[in-house]
């Protein structure tokens, strides 16, 4: 169990923070968390998966691992309606975590909405190694835009996009990357946000021969690998396409080894389709 | 001393607490939380002849207290799951039944001629009943004729030694029939129920939200269908042992689940929004006939049978 040591409105979410013990010490930009949701007697079977936002070690008060949380369904709606002092059940850190480049490299981070939250963790990471960090966020419009001050600080540059052009340049993150991509001479993509804008950000560091790591999501029973739910058709490298789980094998993978466009159905040539 | 212990057809089990089948994998994801030598048994994935890819996603739809998924069997096919599954599971000392899945009855002959000679199994669960087939006919468990094909298969080449449970679904017209079939084919105990065929209709896309359209439901939403299928049968057959699951989350559910008659209960998708729910269950259930007055799990199965005049 975890207690809730904040609970903060920002913009369209709440930002909130978790007393988690020596588990922080684990948790690699990239992890997610899943909480138990709606109380003992809740008609919500399943856990919720967030992505870590950021974790701290405070010494002898014990770890915090923070979260964004986008209130939209029943399960999150409770959550962002627990007040600090609340226990709450928290399996963390799951899932694997963006792969950390051993030489400094420019990257680029690409985050949709609150799938901005893991990339400022990332990019501190990315900035100690000695990387140039630069950041495109995007959202339907300026409340949507998770961006918080000492989040900003670990960015070299920041480009902001709103579809309805409320903050930033109106448009969205795939109209600004290519401009980004050459002029800052970028060498890896790193992105995290709804499954339609990473695979229109994979188009383009295909064509722009960037690698391209992405935080991918399907909808998870589990989040432990148990339930083989949130499989995604992704070619391994051995060239062979497999229905792996987003949970243990990503939610981090390569983006070119993702079949984007099977939509519904299985690939043909697929492991094990008949 | 309380004697958790309880027994299937010839097979026995230490404690009557299992995963259940697809809800558990090879037991190798929750071995992180627990040892596995706790649970009466681990249930394996069904395992079908071939590797299979399962259907396409969305495969999850969460509904009113349960959830509804149509997976398609995904698995590695029966031989690198001996290769690789089985000798893992012996080697973790936990108890094995292994489910099997077919195509055909064919299918279910050779999965037993291939499981006959492993060693270290317990018991073999026989799965007629999966919903998540392309084609809802290949649902053994829904015709007399097919549901006795399947079983009569798997007893013609199991041998002598593995005790099979036959897997039934409650989306028949009479669960009581079918389990009388596969008794008389060869079952030694049937297990009630798997997942009850369900649809969700996503109200933005206005279509199905699975990509299989159908999708088996699953969690306490169907608890009263498995306490009224395990009654039913075990009202017909009380000689018969059942393996009774259907949104199981605590001991006081499981305790609803032996007082309609089964001998032991099998935890599924509690284990995906709790990995430590089989073992929560398991001390609870204990707890829970300790406390109604029970020596024994065996004095309890059925209990909820015995006659109005009986004061206890």
């Amino acid at each position: 169990m975890a207690e809730i040591v904040s609970n903060k409105k920002v913009g369209a979410y709440n930002h909130m923070g978790f007393s988690v013990g020596e588990i922080a010490n684990s948790c690699k930009p990239g992890n997610f968390v899943a909480i138990a949701v709606g109380g003992e007697n809740s008609q919500l079977v399943l856990r919720r998966a967030f992505a870590i936002y950021r974790t701290f070690d405070r010494g002898s008060s014990g770890g915090l691992l923070e979260i964004v949380v986008a209130p939209h369904g029943a399960g999150s709606i409770w959550l962002t309606n627990q007040v600090p002092g609340t226990k709450i059940d928290l399996i963390a850190p799951l899932g694997t975590a963006f792969g950390i480049p051993t030489e400094p490299v420019r990257a680029l981070l690409v985050g949709g909405g609150y799938g901005s939250a893991p990339l400022f963790g990332l990019s501190e990471v990315l900035k100690n190694r000695g990387c140039r960090v630069d950041m495109v966020l995007g959202a339907s419009t300026a409340m949507k835009i998770y961006a918080p001050l000492d989040g900003k600080r670990s960015v070299s540059s920041l480009t902001i996009t709103t579809e309805d052009g409320s903050t930033g340049t109106a448009g969205k993150v795939t109209d600004v990357l290519a401009e980004i991509i050459e002029s800052s001479s970028v060498d890896i993509i790193y992105s995290c946000g709804p499954m339609g804008m990473l695979e229109a950000i994979n188009k383009i560091a295909v064509d722009l021969n960037v690698v391209h790591q992405c935080s991918i999501e399907e909808s998870m029973a589990c989040g432990i690998g148990v339930c083989m739910t949130c499989v995604l058709p992704i070619k391994g490298e051995d060239g062979v396409i497999r229905m792996l789980r987003s949970c243990i094998d990503g939610p981090v993978v390569d983006g070119e080894s993702v079949i984007w466009d099977s939509k519904r159905t299985i690939p043909e040539g697929t492991w094990g389709a008949n | 001393m309380f004697n958790y212990q309880t027994s299937l057809g010839q097979a026995e089990f230490e404690n009557p607490i299992f995963t259940a089948s697809g809800c558990a994998g090879s037991g190798k994801e929750l071995s992180q939380f627990f040892d596995l030598t706790q649970l009466g048994a681990v249930v394996t994935k069904s395992i079908m002849l071939k590797a299979r890819s399962g259907r396409a996603t969305p495969r999850m739809a969460e509904t009113p207290s349960g959830m509804l998924n149509s997976i398609g069997l995904q698995g590695p096919g029966i031989d690198q799951f001996l290769e690789v599954d089985i000798p893992w599971l012996r080697e973790q000392g936990a108890t094995i039944v292994v489910s099997i899945a077919g195509e055909s009855a064919e299918d279910y002959a050779v999965l037993a001629r291939k499981l006959r000679a492993v060693p270290g199994l317990t018991a073999l669960e026989v799965n007629i009943s999966c919903p998540n087939v392309e084609n809802r006919g290949q649902v053994f468990a829904c015709h007399p004729a097919s549901a006795r094909a399947a079983i009569e298969a798997v007893r013609r080449n199991i041998g002598g030694e593995l005790p099979i449970i036959a897997k039934l679904t409650p989306d028949v017209t009479s669960i009581v029939e079918i389990a009388q079939e596969v008794v008389a084919a060869g079952a030694d105990s049937i297990a009630l129920i798997n997942t009850v065929l369900g649809m969700v209709i996503d109200t933005n896309t206005m279509r199905p939200k699975l990509a299989g359209k159908t999708g088996g439901l699953s969690g306490p939403a169907i608890r009263p269908i498995a306490v009224r299928a395990i009654y039913q049968v075990h009202e017909a057959m009380p000689h018969v042992k059942i393996l009774g699951m259907g949104g199981v989350s605590s001991g006081r559910d499981a305790f609803e689940l032996i007082l309609a008659g089964a001998s032991a209960v099998s935890v599924g998708t509690a284990t995906f929004g709790n990995p430590l729910a089989v073992i929560k269950v398991k001390e609870e259930l204990k707890t829970e006939l300790i406390e109604h007055g029970f020596d024994s799990l065996r004095e309890a199965v059925g209990y909820a049978h015995r006659s109005e005049g009986s004061l206890f």
